[in-house]
Protein backbone atom coordinates (compact mmCIF):
# COMPACT_ATOMS: atom_id res chain seq x y z
CA UNK A 1 0.00 0.00 0.00
CA UNK A 2 2.65 2.54 1.03
CA UNK A 3 5.06 1.40 -2.05
CA UNK A 4 2.30 1.70 -4.24
CA UNK A 5 1.45 5.52 -2.67
CA UNK A 6 5.32 6.38 -2.89
CA UNK A 7 5.83 5.25 -6.51
CA UNK A 8 2.89 7.10 -7.40
CA UNK A 9 3.61 10.18 -5.63
CA UNK A 10 7.52 10.12 -6.87
CA UNK A 11 5.91 9.07 -10.69
CA UNK A 12 3.72 12.54 -10.43
CA UNK A 13 6.89 14.75 -9.35
CA UNK A 14 9.12 13.08 -11.39
CA UNK A 15 6.85 12.68 -14.67
CA UNK A 16 5.69 16.18 -14.31
CA UNK A 17 9.04 18.19 -15.35
CA UNK A 18 9.19 18.78 -19.35
CA UNK A 19 5.26 19.76 -20.05
CA UNK A 20 4.71 23.43 -18.68
CA UNK A 21 1.77 24.99 -20.06
CA UNK A 22 4.23 27.28 -22.28
CA UNK A 23 5.46 24.29 -23.95
CA UNK A 24 2.17 22.58 -24.35
CA UNK A 25 0.60 25.36 -26.46
CA UNK A 26 4.24 25.48 -28.11
CA UNK A 27 3.61 22.15 -29.46
CA UNK A 28 -0.35 22.86 -30.06
CA UNK A 29 1.32 25.73 -32.48
CA UNK A 30 3.80 23.58 -33.78
CA UNK A 31 0.43 20.94 -34.64
CA UNK A 32 -1.53 23.82 -35.90
CA UNK A 33 1.12 24.85 -38.56
CA UNK A 34 1.48 21.51 -39.69
CA UNK A 35 -2.14 20.93 -40.28
CA UNK A 36 -2.32 24.21 -41.91
CA UNK A 37 1.10 23.25 -44.27
CA UNK A 38 -0.58 20.05 -45.26
CA UNK A 39 -3.98 22.55 -45.98
CA UNK A 40 -2.42 24.73 -47.89
CA UNK A 41 -0.91 21.96 -50.14
CA UNK A 42 -3.15 20.63 -50.70
CA UNK A 43 -6.53 23.16 -51.12
CA UNK A 44 -4.10 25.29 -52.15
CA UNK A 45 -1.43 24.17 -54.43
CA UNK A 46 -3.15 21.14 -55.53
CA UNK A 47 -6.94 22.18 -55.54
CA UNK A 48 -6.82 25.97 -56.18
CA UNK A 49 -3.86 26.81 -58.40
CA UNK A 50 -2.57 23.57 -59.86
CA UNK A 51 0.80 24.38 -58.81
CA UNK A 52 1.37 20.70 -57.62
CA UNK A 53 -0.73 17.40 -59.02
CA UNK A 54 -2.04 14.65 -57.31
CA UNK A 55 0.88 12.23 -57.16
CA UNK A 56 3.52 10.41 -55.29
CA UNK A 57 5.41 13.52 -54.45
CA UNK A 58 2.65 15.32 -52.69
CA UNK A 59 1.65 12.07 -50.95
CA UNK A 60 4.94 12.01 -49.88
CA UNK A 61 4.68 15.53 -48.41
CA UNK A 62 1.24 14.52 -46.55
CA UNK A 63 3.09 10.92 -44.97
CA UNK A 64 6.36 12.94 -44.02
CA UNK A 65 4.58 15.84 -41.89
CA UNK A 66 1.78 13.31 -40.53
CA UNK A 67 4.15 11.60 -38.97
CA UNK A 68 6.36 14.68 -37.40
CA UNK A 69 2.93 15.28 -36.11
CA UNK A 70 2.91 11.84 -34.74
CA UNK A 71 5.97 12.30 -33.35
CA UNK A 72 5.19 15.39 -31.41
CA UNK A 73 1.74 14.25 -30.40
CA UNK A 74 3.61 10.89 -28.85
CA UNK A 75 6.57 12.84 -27.89
CA UNK A 76 5.08 15.52 -25.86
CA UNK A 77 1.46 14.94 -25.19
CA UNK A 78 1.82 11.58 -24.47
CA UNK A 79 4.59 12.30 -22.71
CA UNK A 80 7.23 9.48 -24.09
CA UNK A 81 10.16 12.20 -24.75
CA UNK A 82 10.52 11.74 -20.83
CA UNK A 83 10.48 8.63 -19.69
CA UNK A 84 13.26 6.32 -19.44
CA UNK A 85 15.33 5.21 -22.81
CA UNK A 86 14.43 1.73 -22.49
CA UNK A 87 10.70 2.18 -22.06
CA UNK A 88 11.01 4.91 -24.90
CA UNK A 89 12.77 2.19 -27.48
CA UNK A 90 10.34 -0.44 -26.09
CA UNK A 91 6.95 1.71 -27.61
CA UNK A 92 9.18 2.99 -30.64
CA UNK A 93 9.82 -0.24 -32.39
CA UNK A 94 6.20 -0.61 -33.16
CA UNK A 95 5.91 2.80 -34.47
CA UNK A 96 9.17 1.46 -37.24
CA UNK A 97 7.60 -2.02 -37.65
CA UNK A 98 4.45 -0.17 -38.85
CA UNK A 99 6.04 3.06 -40.94
CA UNK A 100 7.88 -0.13 -42.96
CA UNK A 101 4.52 -1.55 -43.44
CA UNK A 102 3.12 1.56 -45.09
CA UNK A 103 6.07 1.86 -47.52
CA UNK A 104 6.05 -1.74 -48.12
CA UNK A 105 2.31 -1.98 -48.76
CA UNK A 106 2.52 1.26 -50.71
CA UNK A 107 5.44 -0.23 -53.44
CA UNK A 108 3.38 -3.38 -53.44
CA UNK A 109 0.16 -1.17 -54.07
CA UNK A 110 2.00 0.38 -56.91
CA UNK A 111 3.44 -2.87 -58.50
CA UNK A 112 -0.29 -4.62 -58.62
CA UNK A 113 -1.44 -1.30 -60.26
CA UNK A 114 1.09 -2.17 -63.21
CA UNK A 115 0.35 -5.67 -63.26
CA UNK A 116 -3.81 -5.05 -63.42
CA UNK A 117 -3.16 -2.46 -65.95
CA UNK A 118 -0.40 -3.21 -68.20
CA UNK A 119 0.52 -7.00 -68.29
CA UNK A 120 -1.14 -9.54 -70.16
CA UNK A 121 -2.98 -12.47 -68.34
CA UNK A 122 0.69 -14.38 -68.23
CA UNK A 123 3.04 -11.72 -67.85
CA UNK A 124 5.64 -14.40 -67.35
CA UNK A 125 5.29 -16.04 -70.68
CA UNK B 1 37.54 -14.47 8.22
CA UNK B 2 36.68 -11.87 5.36
CA UNK B 3 33.79 -9.73 6.78
CA UNK B 4 32.80 -8.11 3.95
CA UNK B 5 30.16 -9.50 1.44
CA UNK B 6 30.93 -11.36 -1.73
CA UNK B 7 29.69 -10.48 -5.27
CA UNK B 8 27.08 -13.63 -4.95
CA UNK B 9 25.72 -12.73 -1.90
CA UNK B 10 24.97 -8.95 -2.50
CA UNK B 11 21.87 -7.83 -2.71
CA UNK B 12 20.46 -6.29 -6.33
CA UNK B 13 19.70 -2.61 -6.89
CA UNK B 14 19.38 -2.35 -10.57
CA UNK B 15 15.92 -1.73 -12.03
CA UNK B 16 15.13 -5.44 -13.08
CA UNK B 17 15.69 -6.97 -10.14
CA UNK B 18 12.46 -6.47 -8.83
CA UNK B 19 10.32 -5.02 -6.08
CA UNK B 20 9.89 -2.04 -8.26
CA UNK B 21 8.71 -0.73 -11.85
CA UNK B 22 11.53 -1.30 -13.91
CA UNK B 23 10.80 2.16 -15.84
CA UNK B 24 9.77 4.03 -13.16
CA UNK B 25 6.06 4.29 -14.16
CA UNK B 26 2.96 2.93 -12.67
CA UNK B 27 2.05 -0.37 -13.78
CA UNK B 28 -1.31 0.94 -14.83
CA UNK B 29 0.60 3.42 -17.27
CA UNK B 30 2.34 0.60 -18.55
CA UNK B 31 -0.43 -1.36 -19.56
CA UNK B 32 -2.31 1.26 -21.09
CA UNK B 33 0.93 2.25 -23.23
CA UNK B 34 1.21 -1.51 -24.15
CA UNK B 35 -2.55 -1.80 -24.88
CA UNK B 36 -2.27 1.45 -27.45
CA UNK B 37 0.55 -0.02 -29.00
CA UNK B 38 -1.62 -2.87 -29.42
CA UNK B 39 -4.50 -1.24 -31.10
CA UNK B 40 -1.97 0.82 -33.25
CA UNK B 41 -1.69 -2.24 -34.45
CA UNK B 42 -5.07 -3.16 -35.17
CA UNK B 43 -6.11 0.59 -36.76
CA UNK B 44 -2.47 0.20 -38.94
CA UNK B 45 -3.71 -2.70 -40.07
CA UNK B 46 -6.63 -1.37 -41.40
CA UNK B 47 -5.13 1.89 -43.16
CA UNK B 48 -2.77 -0.32 -44.66
CA UNK B 49 -5.71 -2.37 -46.27
CA UNK B 50 -6.89 0.62 -47.53
CA UNK B 51 -3.73 2.23 -49.00
CA UNK B 52 -2.75 -1.45 -50.54
CA UNK B 53 -6.23 -1.17 -52.39
CA UNK B 54 -6.37 2.23 -53.48
CA UNK B 55 -2.57 2.09 -54.93
CA UNK B 56 -3.71 -1.46 -56.24
CA UNK B 57 -6.85 -0.55 -57.90
CA UNK B 58 -6.89 1.47 -61.72
CA UNK B 59 -8.85 4.03 -60.38
CA UNK B 60 -10.49 5.29 -57.17
CA UNK B 61 -12.95 7.18 -55.69
CA UNK B 62 -12.11 11.08 -55.59
CA UNK B 63 -12.00 12.11 -52.03
CA UNK B 64 -12.31 15.68 -53.30
CA UNK B 65 -15.23 14.83 -55.21
CA UNK B 66 -17.24 13.22 -52.21
CA UNK B 67 -16.45 15.17 -49.26
CA UNK B 68 -17.12 18.77 -50.48
CA UNK B 69 -19.78 19.96 -48.73
CA UNK B 70 -19.97 22.35 -45.60
CA UNK B 71 -23.18 21.41 -43.39
CA UNK B 72 -25.15 24.23 -43.08
CA UNK B 73 -23.11 27.09 -44.98
CA UNK B 74 -22.25 25.29 -48.56
CA UNK B 75 -23.59 22.26 -50.53
CA UNK B 76 -20.95 21.48 -52.90
CA UNK B 77 -17.43 22.86 -53.95
CA UNK B 78 -15.87 22.97 -50.91
CA UNK B 79 -13.52 19.97 -50.32
CA UNK B 80 -11.45 19.50 -47.05
CA UNK B 81 -13.00 22.28 -45.34
CA UNK B 82 -15.24 20.50 -42.85
CA UNK B 83 -12.63 17.72 -42.11
CA UNK B 84 -10.32 20.72 -41.11
CA UNK B 85 -12.56 21.83 -39.25
CA UNK B 86 -12.89 18.15 -37.04
CA UNK B 87 -9.54 17.83 -37.63
CA UNK B 88 -8.68 20.96 -35.65
CA UNK B 89 -11.56 20.63 -32.84
CA UNK B 90 -10.13 17.15 -32.08
CA UNK B 91 -6.23 18.52 -31.98
CA UNK B 92 -7.67 21.38 -29.70
CA UNK B 93 -9.13 18.76 -27.43
CA UNK B 94 -6.09 16.83 -27.10
CA UNK B 95 -4.36 19.80 -25.49
CA UNK B 96 -7.19 20.74 -23.09
CA UNK B 97 -6.60 17.35 -22.08
CA UNK B 98 -2.88 17.71 -21.62
CA UNK B 99 -3.73 21.16 -19.61
CA UNK B 100 -5.76 18.86 -17.39
CA UNK B 101 -2.98 16.28 -17.02
CA UNK B 102 -0.69 19.54 -15.99
CA UNK B 103 -3.34 20.57 -13.69
CA UNK B 104 -3.09 17.46 -11.98
CA UNK B 105 0.57 17.34 -11.32
CA UNK B 106 -0.07 21.11 -9.50
CA UNK B 107 -3.01 19.13 -7.48
CA UNK B 108 -5.21 22.13 -9.01
CA UNK B 109 -8.75 20.36 -8.52
CA UNK B 110 -10.86 23.64 -10.22
CA UNK B 111 -8.64 23.73 -13.18
CA UNK B 112 -8.75 20.02 -13.85
CA UNK B 113 -12.54 20.07 -13.90
CA UNK B 114 -12.43 23.28 -16.23
CA UNK B 115 -9.97 21.62 -18.86
CA UNK B 116 -11.91 17.93 -18.61
CA UNK B 117 -14.93 19.82 -19.60
CA UNK B 118 -13.57 20.91 -22.12
CA UNK B 119 -12.14 17.71 -23.67
CA UNK B 120 -15.31 16.49 -23.26
CA UNK B 121 -16.87 19.36 -25.41
CA UNK B 122 -14.31 19.14 -27.92
CA UNK B 123 -15.13 14.99 -28.21
CA UNK B 124 -18.61 15.39 -28.30
CA UNK B 125 -18.16 18.01 -31.24
CA UNK B 126 -15.93 15.88 -33.06
CA UNK B 127 -18.39 12.93 -33.03
CA UNK B 128 -21.18 14.91 -33.98
CA UNK B 129 -19.24 16.06 -36.94
CA UNK B 130 -18.33 12.60 -37.91
CA UNK B 131 -22.20 11.96 -37.77
CA UNK B 132 -23.44 14.28 -40.17
CA UNK B 133 -20.29 13.88 -42.56
CA UNK B 134 -21.60 9.71 -42.45
CA UNK B 135 -25.35 11.02 -42.68
CA UNK B 136 -24.51 13.10 -45.49
CA UNK B 137 -22.41 10.00 -47.21
CA UNK B 138 -25.91 8.23 -46.48
CA UNK B 139 -27.97 10.62 -48.48
CA UNK B 140 -25.91 10.44 -51.24
CA UNK B 141 -26.39 6.87 -51.77
CA UNK B 142 -22.94 5.33 -49.67
CA UNK B 143 -23.46 2.79 -47.03
CA UNK B 144 -21.71 -0.25 -45.52
CA UNK B 145 -22.05 -3.18 -48.86
CA UNK B 146 -23.60 -0.05 -51.03
CA UNK B 147 -23.03 2.71 -53.10
CA UNK B 148 -25.01 4.94 -55.31
CA UNK B 149 -25.10 2.64 -58.34
CA UNK B 150 -26.22 -0.67 -56.39
CA UNK B 151 -29.38 -1.95 -57.63
CA UNK B 152 -29.08 0.00 -60.96
CA UNK B 153 -28.07 -2.92 -63.75
CA UNK B 154 -28.15 -1.11 -66.84
CA UNK B 155 -24.24 -0.18 -67.58
CA UNK B 156 -24.48 3.67 -68.54
CA UNK B 157 -26.59 3.96 -65.43
CA UNK B 158 -24.42 2.35 -63.45
CA UNK B 159 -21.58 5.31 -65.06
CA UNK B 160 -23.76 8.11 -64.66
CA UNK B 161 -24.35 7.54 -61.09
CA UNK B 162 -20.97 7.27 -60.05
CA UNK B 163 -19.30 9.70 -62.38
CA UNK B 164 -20.12 12.56 -60.29
CA UNK B 165 -17.15 10.88 -57.68
CA UNK B 166 -14.34 9.45 -60.10
CA UNK B 167 -11.79 11.73 -61.55
CA UNK B 168 -10.70 9.15 -63.98
CA UNK B 169 -12.82 6.30 -65.25
CA UNK B 170 -15.35 5.26 -63.16
CA UNK B 171 -15.15 1.70 -61.10
CA UNK B 172 -18.27 0.08 -59.21
CA UNK B 173 -15.79 -2.10 -56.86
CA UNK B 174 -13.14 0.86 -56.15
CA UNK B 175 -16.68 2.68 -54.89
CA UNK B 176 -17.73 0.08 -52.99
CA UNK B 177 -14.25 -0.60 -51.53
CA UNK B 178 -14.44 2.99 -50.79
CA UNK B 179 -17.97 2.80 -49.40
CA UNK B 180 -17.45 -0.11 -47.00
CA UNK B 181 -13.50 0.95 -45.81
CA UNK B 182 -14.40 4.59 -45.01
CA UNK B 183 -17.70 3.57 -42.89
CA UNK B 184 -15.70 0.50 -41.24
CA UNK B 185 -12.39 2.56 -40.41
CA UNK B 186 -13.86 6.18 -38.93
CA UNK B 187 -16.87 3.53 -37.42
CA UNK B 188 -14.34 1.61 -35.82
CA UNK B 189 -11.95 5.11 -34.67
CA UNK B 190 -15.73 6.98 -33.67
CA UNK B 191 -16.59 4.17 -31.72
CA UNK B 192 -13.02 4.66 -29.49
CA UNK B 193 -13.85 8.13 -29.21
CA UNK B 194 -17.05 7.70 -28.14
CA UNK B 195 -15.29 5.37 -25.65
CA UNK B 196 -12.90 7.89 -25.01
CA UNK B 197 -15.64 10.46 -24.00
CA UNK B 198 -17.23 8.00 -21.57
CA UNK B 199 -13.81 7.76 -19.74
CA UNK B 200 -13.54 11.13 -19.39
CA UNK B 201 -17.03 11.66 -18.46
CA UNK B 202 -16.20 8.91 -15.60
CA UNK B 203 -12.97 10.60 -14.45
CA UNK B 204 -14.11 13.79 -14.24
CA UNK B 205 -16.99 12.07 -11.66
CA UNK B 206 -14.48 10.85 -10.20
CA UNK B 207 -12.61 14.28 -9.89
CA UNK B 208 -15.33 15.84 -8.87
CA UNK B 209 -15.97 13.66 -6.02
CA UNK B 210 -12.61 14.19 -4.34
CA UNK B 211 -11.26 10.96 -5.29
CA UNK B 212 -7.98 11.66 -6.57
CA UNK B 213 -8.09 14.69 -3.77
CA UNK B 214 -8.04 11.58 -1.53
CA UNK B 215 -5.54 9.45 -3.21
CA UNK B 216 -3.07 12.30 -3.30
CA UNK B 217 -2.43 12.20 -7.21
CA UNK B 218 -4.32 13.00 -10.48
CA UNK B 219 -2.70 10.21 -12.48
CA UNK B 220 -5.66 8.76 -13.54
CA UNK B 221 -6.42 11.88 -15.59
CA UNK B 222 -2.50 11.15 -17.46
CA UNK B 223 -3.25 7.54 -17.79
CA UNK B 224 -6.82 8.16 -19.67
CA UNK B 225 -5.52 11.16 -21.00
CA UNK B 226 -2.73 8.66 -22.92
CA UNK B 227 -6.13 7.16 -24.61
CA UNK B 228 -6.96 10.34 -25.71
CA UNK B 229 -4.27 11.05 -27.22
CA UNK B 230 -3.92 7.77 -28.83
CA UNK B 231 -7.57 8.73 -30.71
CA UNK B 232 -6.65 11.95 -31.60
CA UNK B 233 -3.21 10.43 -33.58
CA UNK B 234 -5.62 8.15 -35.22
CA UNK B 235 -7.35 10.52 -36.60
CA UNK B 236 -4.37 12.14 -37.81
CA UNK B 237 -4.07 9.17 -40.22
CA UNK B 238 -6.95 8.73 -40.50
CA UNK B 239 -7.31 11.99 -42.16
CA UNK B 240 -4.26 11.74 -44.34
CA UNK B 241 -5.00 8.17 -46.03
CA UNK B 242 -8.47 8.96 -46.66
CA UNK B 243 -8.80 12.81 -47.49
CA UNK B 244 -5.41 13.83 -48.55
CA UNK B 245 -3.34 11.03 -50.21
Amino acid sequence: MSSHDHIASHDAHAHGEGMDKKRIWSVFFVLLALTALEFLIALGFVHHWGILQKGMLVNVIYIALTLVKAFYIVAFFMHLKFEKSGFIVTCSIVFFFIIFFIILMLIEGEFLNGAFTHQPTFPHL
Amino acid sequence: MSTTVSQLDKVKEGPWSGGKSPWNLEYGKIMMWFFLVSDAFTFSAFLIYYGAQKFAQPSWIDADKVFQSIPGIAEHGQPLVFVGIMTFILILSSVTMVLAVEAGHRNAKKEVVTWMIWTIIGGLCFVGCQAIEWTHLHHQGFWFGRNPATGITEANAIVEALQPYFTKEVSYTAALQFSNLFFTITGFHGFHVSIGILLNIIVLGMTLNNTFERRGTYLMIEKVGLYWHFVDLVWVFVFTFFYLV
